[in-house]
């Protein structure tokens, strides 16, 4: 059945119950995106351990459906104590690696808004680099 | 005998209409398809879609240039469906039925070509806080733009406008009123005529010009009857592919004499009288506005809808809808935990019902999306989200909502799946 795919028991645990939400006072990076679709948002803050550059805290706000949050709840746990470099290599596979369900196509956006938003916050890393 | 009881009862033979959609035979995940996303989109009858091919198949070529018989069959029909939208919403003369893509082009055209010539720096116009962003985000573009004011009509707790004191939000300054006639989320259908009534009463009473009113049709044309020539209304818009016809046009009725004085909004072919290196004069309306090649097939598409709906009267759509919605909202509020936006009173509602299921403290407790996720797997299309109506979320304090609507083939027996399959979404959620 689709829908046990889709709202698998573990999903919905973390949806209700998120780890990693809240906000970072002084994040060294941060990104908000908006899924303009339904609505769903996402805010990411990171902060970075220097000189090792590895994300030391990684904090999400926002609102959404279940598979959003659920998606950002893992991905911030993910990448805590991963370098830049290697955070910046997680694709869209490992996404749903990590959620493991295989959400249809109309609601991948909502489990990629996560990694959007990563991607958003690197960025503004590179471009302070630059 | 009890057959013709219930036939008598609904005013449609959905039955029959049922079998003129050829979409309806299709299952999704199995299971027969339930569409309730009418107000987003509606399905075609095979009516629409064979006129369509046969246009392409039989007599297909450009319209207004040719000689050839090809070209007159096409003209003919391509202008004899503006004509029967003329007729079908009662606007008078149908060189006052320009087409455009659909009902956020003939908005932008309004305000790119008669709102940036008379709309000026100070000026207001005044909208409601229920619009669809397409007849809101062309006004702030122009607002911002020009140096003029927005002003909105509140919403009530209701889902109705305030109007009992909207006459004190024209001033002067007003330039245009612009006004849904029926809201995409809560089905609520303003009173537009009397809107428009007490416009021009005020005018007559400041002796100053009326403000210009544009209402907004989307919802309405396509499931009650409508008569321009009633409402009284500048401009009106509605689109093509929410009333049977294809994606892909739409209609503006603008009066004629506004028509005449508006300048062109897109500029090349067929909008011309005669060009020369230097400059170009204009061809008579509604053509002025129909730059290049027009959406032949999509007109004569509509054509055939709106002739679709005409056999089955509007009164019967319309009296069909509020039935459905009626039972529609008697089901649902059997459903615990479950909210409903919007007007109660179904003569003040079309057939458009939002909701969610919210926790003992009335928060969401499932979001839309995932609600409409759960409602796909059972073959019930609805959509979810903000319905294209930010502003309005924020006034019912909601980041978004789940909706159905309604149309000339969905029946109670559709409606009935529509709680066991809320049910199920609660207990997957634990709400």
């Amino acid at each position: 059945m689709i829908e046990d795919q889709l709202y698998r028991q573990a999903i919905l645990e973390v949806a209700k119950n998120p780890k990693n939400r809240g906000e970072i006072e002084r994040p060294d990076l941060e990104a908000r995106l908006v899924n303009p679709l339904c609505g769903d948002e996402i805010k990411l803050q990171l902060k970075i351990q220097h000189p090792t550059s590895k994300i030391e805290e990684a904090m999400f706000s926002g609102n959404g459906c279940a598979i959003s949050q659920a998606s950002a709840s893992l991905l911030a746990e993910y990448v805590v104590g991963k370098s830049i470099d290697e955070v910046e290599k997680v694709n869209s596979s490992d996404i749903l690696e990590l959620i493991g369900i295989n959400p249809t196509p109309a609601r991948l956006k909502c489990a990629f808004l996560s990694l959007d938003t990563l991607r958003e916050a690197l960025k503004d890393d590179a471009e302070g680099q630059g | 005998m009890k057959e013709m009881l219930t036939k008598q009862k609904t005013a449609l033979d959905v039955e029959k209409i049922r079998k003129d959609f050829p979409i309806l035979k299709r299952e999704v995940y199995g299971k027969p398809l339930v569409y309730f996303d009418n107000a987003a989109t509606s399905q075609k009858p095979h009516q629409v879609i064979d006129v369509i091919s046969d246009y392409y198949q039989n007599y297909n070529a450009n319209v207004h240039r040719g000689v050839h018989k090809l070209s007159e069959e096409a003209t003919e029909a391509y202008e004899s469906a503006r004509k029967k939208v003329a007729n079908f919403v009662n606007a008078g003369d149908s060189r006052q039925i320009v087409f455009v893509r659909n009902a956020t082009e003939a908005i932008n055209l309004v305000a790119y070509s008669w709102g940036r010539k008379n709309i000026k720096k100070g000026d207001e116009i005044l909208l409601t806080e229920m619009e669809h962003h397409s007849n809101l985000v062309p006004w702030q573009i122009l607002a911002k733009e020009i140096g003029a004011k927005l002003e909105f009509i509140p919403v009530d707790e209701l889902g109705q406008l305030q109007i009992t004191n909207f006459k004190s939000q024209i001033s002067k300054r007003t330039k245009l009123v612009a006004v849904t006639h029926v809201s995409n989320v809560l089905g609520t259908v303003n009173p537009v005529k009397e809107i428009i009534r007490q416009i021009h009463e005020l005018s007559t009473r400041n002796s100053s010009p009326a403000p210009k009113v544009l209402i907004d049709g989307a919802q309405s044309v396509p499931h009650m009857p409508v008569s321009i020539q009633n409402i009284n209304p500048d401009f009106y818009v509605f689109t093509g592919h929410k009333m049977l016809g294809p994606t892909g046009i739409g209609v503006l009725y603008a009066k004629k004499e506004l028509l005449e004085e508006m300048e062109p909004f897109l500029s090349g072919g067929e909008m011309i009288m005669e060009v020369t290196l230097e400059k170009s004069s204009w061809n008579y309306v509604p053509w002025k506005f129909e730059a290049g090649t027009p959406d032949i097939a999509g007109a004569v598409g509509l054509g055939a809808a709106v002739d679709y709906l005409s056999s089955l009267g509007m009164k019967n759509v319309r009296y069909h809808e509020k039935e459905l919605t009626a039972y529609a909202l008697e089901t649902l509020e059997k459903v615990k935990n479950l909210v409903v936006y919007g007007p109660t009173d179904t003569e003040k509602r079309a057939g458009v019902i939002s909701f969610n299921i919210v926790d003992d403290k009335g928060e969401v407790a499932i979001h839309p999306h995932d609600l409409a996720s759960i409602l796909d797997s059972v073959g019930i299309a609805v959509r979810s989200g903000h319905h294209c109506a930010q502003p309005l979320m924020k006034v019912l304090g909601i980041p978004a909502a789940a909706r159905v609507s309604f149309y000339i083939y969905n029946t109670k027996e559709e409606i009935d799946k529509l709680s066991p399959a809320i049910e199920k979404a609660k207990k997957i959620f634990k709400v």
